[in-house]
């Protein structure tokens, strides 16, 4: 089943210059793989198209069922000289929440 | 034996009445206030040259301590706290005048100076991290330049008898890693502890953000009471094993998914995480849900920190002039498509110069640009928010007068506000370099 990465995951975004941070973290060990498998950097780079100018990078960490990703020249040159009304890039950990996520059918009851 | 920390403020602009609650009834051994941002210090630094009347400090110096100092004098509770901005001395001397106006002269304020170094990067140069470039560049651009420090001066000062430590820049996790060191007598080689102690001090530099702050999101994530939230207090055994809590009765919540978006809350690769003090790797973190709201944090390791300081650079860039004004109804989003066709032709007809323009439409997709997706309807309204970056004040302030004109030179129904604000901001643009550790020095003043 096709599903939203927002019933799989939750996420936070935090800034550091023009560097934005936006850790997608699992709601449960279970669908942890799946995220893996299928959020990787390309499709991270087509959601933010425009909005991240930069290379983004990938950390997974297994153990804790997190994904970290570290987004170059999200933040209109730095907190102080964006345009962008968000000048610290809160939101930006939302947009990624949109993004289907196929899962075996039998983790529906893991979703929230 | 183990010790109560508890964390006071996540910003400056962080609320007060959670902190009293902390220091009144957390039972708290120390408590530490994290109120300073990257711009912070240059921000302070343009406003002083500015206005003679600003300390240089915290500028809610009176009133966090005015809160917090009767419950830490009688709990014994220590405070360390970053409010110190571009004069430590100043706001440590603030709170010796409070506490002896309260009677309490037998209390010790600390103050430690060192981190501003920027007559010694502005001499010594070095290369600019984001660019590359050499730092000569900047010229004299440069406002500040200050060192993120670590525990080390914080713990000296508390060996010495202080009750409240006041800092300059120190980076966030070394505050609370501070009380630890002290009161564990923790050897500066034990990696681990100070990982583990640096990754407690990362969990609570933010506030409410580790008790359901910065998280609810209705429907998936809910949060109890979210108008009342409890700040975090940290109970750390002397292993650096700790149990996070806050005063029961609080609103928020406390279990793995707080604690998960907070430990990689501004960190990029989560096993190295550069601290003055140790590199921490947060992978092999523990976190184990006791009871509600109650999280023990464990197994977090760490190697040994870097021979540098981060250092964080601000310098002067210019202005950005900024204004909204609104349409609701029928059509408003076409009236705002007009409005900006409008504007740009008439920013050309008075000349603007402006590095860069930005023109949003708030309600469509003013916050993420080009990755909104389309538009499913027509919203029933919108605001127009205009901002321009430029180098100099009198092509910024173009950006208001325009938005002005629009009021009786525009469109059918603009809504507009009564200009109560200030449209016009200076840029200070923040580089970042390193500094070797031996060319910096921390001193502690009492008072």
């Amino acid at each position: 089943m096709q599903v939203l990465l927002r019933q799989l995951a939750h996420s936070r975004s935090g800034d550091k210059g023009n560097t934005s941070n936006i850790a997608v973290i699992a709601y449960h060990a279970d669908l942890y793989p799946f995220i893996r498998e299928q959020l990787s950097v390309e499709r991270m780079k087509a959601r933010y198209d425009g909005l991240v100018r930069g290379p983004i990078k990938r950390y997974a960490v297994d153990r804790l069922g997190v994904l970290n990703f570290v987004c170059e020249g999200a933040l209109g040159g730095g907190v102080s000289r964006n345009l962008c009304l968000d000048n610290y890039g809160k939101t930006l950990a939302s947009a990624v929440l949109d993004l289907q996520i196929e899962i075996p059918d039998e983790l529906a009851s893991k979703l929230r | 034996m183990s010790i109560r920390i508890g964390s006071g403020s996540g910003w400056w602009g962080d609320r007060i009445s959670p902190a009293e609650q902390s220091a009144r009834e957390g039972r708290l051994d120390f408590l530490c206030f994290e109120t300073m941002a990257e711009a912070t210090i240059s921000t302070a630094q343009v406003r002083a040259r500015a206005d003679a009347s600003f300390p240089g400090y915290d500028t809610y110096l009176e009133d966090r301590m005015a809160a917090v100092l009767p419950h830490c004098v009688k709990n014994g509770t220590k405070i360390i706290s970053n409010q110190g901005w571009i004069n430590p001395v100043g706001a440590a001397q603030k709170v010796r005048e409070m506490l002896d106006e309260m009677g309490c002269s037998h209390w010790k304020v600390a103050a430690i100076t060192g981190a501003q170094v920027t007559d010694a990067v502005s001499s010594a140069g070095g290369t600019i991290l984001e660019t590359g470039a050499d730092m000569t560049i900047l010229g004299d651009s440069i406002i500040s330049a200050e060192a993120y420090l670590g525990s080390d001066a914080i713990v000296e000062a508390l060996r010495d008898g202080a009750d409240v430590v006041i800092t300059g820049r120190v980076a966030d996790p070394s505050l609370f890693l501070a009380a630890m060191i002290y009161a564990f007598h923790w050897s500066l080689g034990d990696v681990t502890r100070l990982a583990q102690g640096s990754a407690i001090g990362h969990l609570l530099e933010c506030g409410a953000q580790l008790t359901g702050g910065y998280f609810a999101d209705p429907g998936v994530k809910d949060i109890p009471e979210p108008w009342n939230l409890g700040f975090p207090i940290a109970e750390v055994a002397e292993d650096g094993t700790a149990v996070f809590s806050k005063i029961a009765g609080t609103g928020g919540l406390l279990n793995r998914e707080t604690v998960l978006e907070q430990m990689f809350y501004e960190v990029h690769d989560p096993a190295n995480y550069i601290t003055p003090d140790v590199v921490v790797d947060f992978t092999t973190a523990v976190i184990e849900e006791i009871e509600p709201d109650r999280i023990r944090v464990s197994g977090v390791s760490g190697k040994p920190t870097t021979d540098s300081y981060k250092v964080s650079i601000g310098a002067r860039e210019g202005f950005i002039g900024e204004d909204m004004f609104f349409y609701a109804g029928p059509g408003a989003r076409q009236k705002a498509e007009l409005a900006k066709i409008i504007l740009r032709e008439r920013f050309k007809i008075v000349g603007l110069k402006a590095e860069d323009v930005r023109m949003d439409i708030l309600g469509v997709d003013a916050i993420h640009g080009a990755a909104t997706p389309a538009l499913s309807c027509e919203p029933y309204e919108v605001a127009v928010r205009v901002a321009a970056r430029c180098l100099e004040k009198v092509e910024a302030l173009k950006v208001g007068r325009e938005v002005d004109g629009m009021a009786v030179s525009g469109i059918a129904s603009t809504g507009k506000r009564v200009p109560f604000q200030e449209r016009v901001r200076e840029v200070i643009g923040i580089w970042s370099t390193l500094v070797d550790k031996d060319r910096v020095t921390a001193k502690v003043q009492y008072f």
